[in-house]
């Protein structure tokens, strides 16, 4: 699978590039409308929450712009979740075609996808870290412990992925219900509120969630400039090991039968 | 004996299907077995050689596709094993991972890593792809202001551009124009030469017997025909153009009045299943037949030999001053000839009902050799148009044999041509 992989890479290097090429081709502004959904969201939030409902972080009202720095860092890797998932969960559909008449490994699909979020999230994160720096909020050699998450959240949206993608093929429900879960997980995620805000009773609900863990690593490590607790990290792991063997078995035990059904 | 190139063994496909997707779900998470199986195809098997040509003949859904689809490893055999050697490039369908907002030149660049080449064998490849798709300053213009037949250009020149072990094509050449479809055939036959093997998928009968060394013909995901490519062509000709002659045989096709069937020029199956009648009423074409000037039955005639287009007419009411008219047509239904009684001159004068004539029209057949369809019809001209007392379209098969004086190789006309070469300085004789 692997040497499929990098066989075919300059055709998985030239898919991103065509996929960026072609969202904004006939744009005038092109690159922009890359960043300015991820941002218009931000400022919203930044101005109902930070401004208008008066929303402070415990524990940091007297830093500046904490609102801001919390909410982005929650916002951009959520992002990359939402990115993945969703495009993934609708590219073996998407791209039918070409797998019914072509001979190429199917997991260059998923890997363009997850290759395609990565270089969105780059973006979006050049952006973040100069907002940082002005603000005087760099986090230092912290940020490296941002690479280990970046890993385990890409693996979990890809075992999910695959798992979503293989099944959508044949129940196209999946595609329709994935941006509902995405919209529920979002906000049972805290990531426009703190999780400090959850009443008591609610508080062991949120560890069930496993992107609560990855999400609030990354706050810490921008917010607080603190390595996240790899304690609160084995939950996600654990959740994120047995997605990656399930929707890797799905994906590998039905890969034959997908063409058949596209 | 050669090594092989494709060995197809026992190779089957089947596609499941599922009265709901209710029943799909109960199979998938219940595991409990809820679909039926549809074969599409079943116990294919044959070897093709390194460096020849086989062709794949069939009507449309016997599973020419899908049988492509398995050897280019693009979809998996139910059963059996499909194993080739060697790099595989297919042209499956035209402009495979053409995106209509990108260049040609980023086009061609992606479709040929689609197949598996890498950059630099394709940069390498630029300009033969640039010469051999010859189409200009348009490479570099987006895709969607090409026309198809120049994203037909582009798509086999990338496919082509560097010499695959195993070359498939299917339908693909029919797009384009004559042209560079010879160009095309010649660069199949260059790589033929050169050891590249030729799978091939058409419904151009003479195509693949100009292509082709042997050839395999699948009737409903089985083989039928296995072996030569002019035998299996026969096969398949047999099958499209006499589906059905048991029943036309036994039909007023041929009736009383024709003779005896020739014992060496005659051949029953060619006898056509598309036939349409229609008419007023008041006349009734009976029976045609094709006949030697021998008075023999006949329908395979050399190239430029006479034939007779015969066809017997009942007259069911009293008609005055009638046309009798004929069309020699090709395969394709496109006319070659026709001509009817008043064009050339015959007054039949009137008939009564119950009256019945046999009309007789004399042909040279200086066509390319292939079959051609023939209409017969009898109608009356009025002053407000033409009206057909009978016709029947595509009444008969007329196949012309190459002979030693055919010298046309495409398209239905023999114009006797003749080729001198002049050294320089000479002249005419």
């Amino acid at each position: 699978m692997f040497t499929a992989l990098w066989e075919y890479r300059s055709f998985i290097i030239s898919s991103i590039a065509r996929e960026f090429q072609s969202r904004y081709r006939a744009s005038l502004l092109g690159a922009f409308w890359t960043v300015a959904h991820p941002l218009a969201m931000m400022i919203i939030y930044t101005v109902i929450f930070g401004q208008l409902m008066r929303a402070s972080l415990p524990g940091f009202e007297q830093t500046p712009f904490a609102f801001s720095i919390y909410l982005c860092a929650g916002i951009i890797f959520w992002g990359f979740h939402a990115e993945v998932l969703s495009a993934m969960s609708s590219v073996f559909v998407e791209q039918g075609n070409l797998m019914k008449k072509t001979a190429f490994p199917k997991i260059c699909l998923p890997a363009i996808v997850i290759a395609t979020a990565t270089v969105n999230l780059s973006i979006l994160f050049f952006l973040y870290a100069i907002f940082l720096a002005v603000i005087g909020h760099w986090p230092g050699s912290v940020i490296f412990a941002a690479l280990p998450l970046l890993l385990l959240q890409a693996l979990l949206a890809l075992g999910l992925g695959l798992l979503f993608g293989s099944l959508n093929v044949f129940f196209r429900d999946i595609s329709q219900f994935v941006p509902v879960l995405l919209q529920f997980w979002f906000w049972l995620t805290p990531i426009v509120y703190s999780a400090q805000i959850v009443p008591e009773r609610f508080q062991q609900w949120l560890l069930l969630n496993p992107m609560h863990p990855i999400i609030a690593g990354y706050q810490a490590i921008f917010l607080s400039k603190s390595v996240p607790d790899p304690a609160t990290l084995i939950f996600p792991m654990l959740i994120t090991v047995i997605l990656v063997i399930l929707g890797g078995l799905v994906f590998l035990r039905h890969a034959d039968e997908l063409v058949d059904e596209l | 004996m050669r090594a092989q190139a494709i060995a197809v063994s026992d190779v089957g496909k089947a596609f499941k299907r599922y009265s709901s997707q209710w029943m799909r779900a109960r199979e998938w998470f219940f595991r409990i077995p809820s679909h039926e199986k549809r074969w599409v195809l079943r116990g294919i098997s044959f070897a093709v050689e390194a460096g020849t040509a086989f062709g794949i003949l069939g009507a449309n859904g016997a599973g020419k596709s899908t049988l492509l689809k398995i050897i280019c490893h693009a979809t998996r055999p139910t059963e059996g094993e499909v194993v080739v050697q060697g790099r595989v490039a297919a042209l499956l369908e035209l402009g495979m991972g053409f995106h209509p907002e990108f260049s040609g030149r980023q086009n061609a660049l992606m479709a040929g890593q689609l197949l598996g080449l890498n950059v630099n064998e394709l940069n390498e490849a630029m300009p033969d792809i640039e010469r051999f798709a010859d189409i200009g300053d348009l490479l570099d213009q987006p895709l969607r202001t090409y026309s198809s037949g120049m994203q037909m250009r582009l798509a086999f020149s990338v496919a082509t551009a560097v010499r695959p072990d195993v070359l498939i094509i299917d339908e693909a050449l029919s797009v384009g124009d004559a042209a560079f479809q010879r160009k095309c055939y010649r660069r199949i036959e260059d790589f033929r030469a050169k050891g590249t093997t030729l799978l091939f998928v058409s419904h151009d009968i003479e195509a693949i017997k100009r292509l082709c060394d042997e050839a395999v013909f699948l009737d409903q995901g089985i083989v039928s025909s296995l072996g030569p490519v002019r035998s299996v062509c026969d096969a398949y000709e047999r099958s499209l153009f006499g589906g059905e002659q048991s029943k036309i045989a036994a039909s007023d096709a041929v009736g009383s009045e024709s003779p005896p069937a020739s014992q060496y020029a005659f051949d029953a199956a060619l006898t056509p299943s598309c036939e349409q009648v229609y008419g007023t009423g008041e006349a009734l074409i009976q029976s045609c037949w094709l006949e030697s000037l021998g008075g023999e039955r006949v329908n395979v005639v050399g190239a430029g030999e006479p034939v007779c287009w015969c066809f017997s007419v009942r007259f069911k009411e009293n008609v005055v001053a009638p046309v009798f008219s004929m069309m020699l047509k090709t395969r394709d239904g496109e006319a070659v000839y026709g001509t009817d009684s008043v064009f050339l001159g015959i007054d039949p004068g009137g008939f009564d009902a119950d009256e019945t004539v046999k009309v007789v029209f004399q042909i040279e057949t200086h066509l390319v050799p292939d079959q051609y369809f023939l209409n017969c019809g009898v109608r009356k001209d009025t002053e407000s148009g033409s009206v057909f007392l009978s016709r029947r379209v595509d009444a008969g098969i007329l196949q012309v044999s190459g002979s030693e004086s055919t010298s046309g190789l495409v398209g239905p006309a023999d114009l006797r041509g003749k080729l001198t070469l002049l050294a320089p300085g000479s002249s005419h004789g």
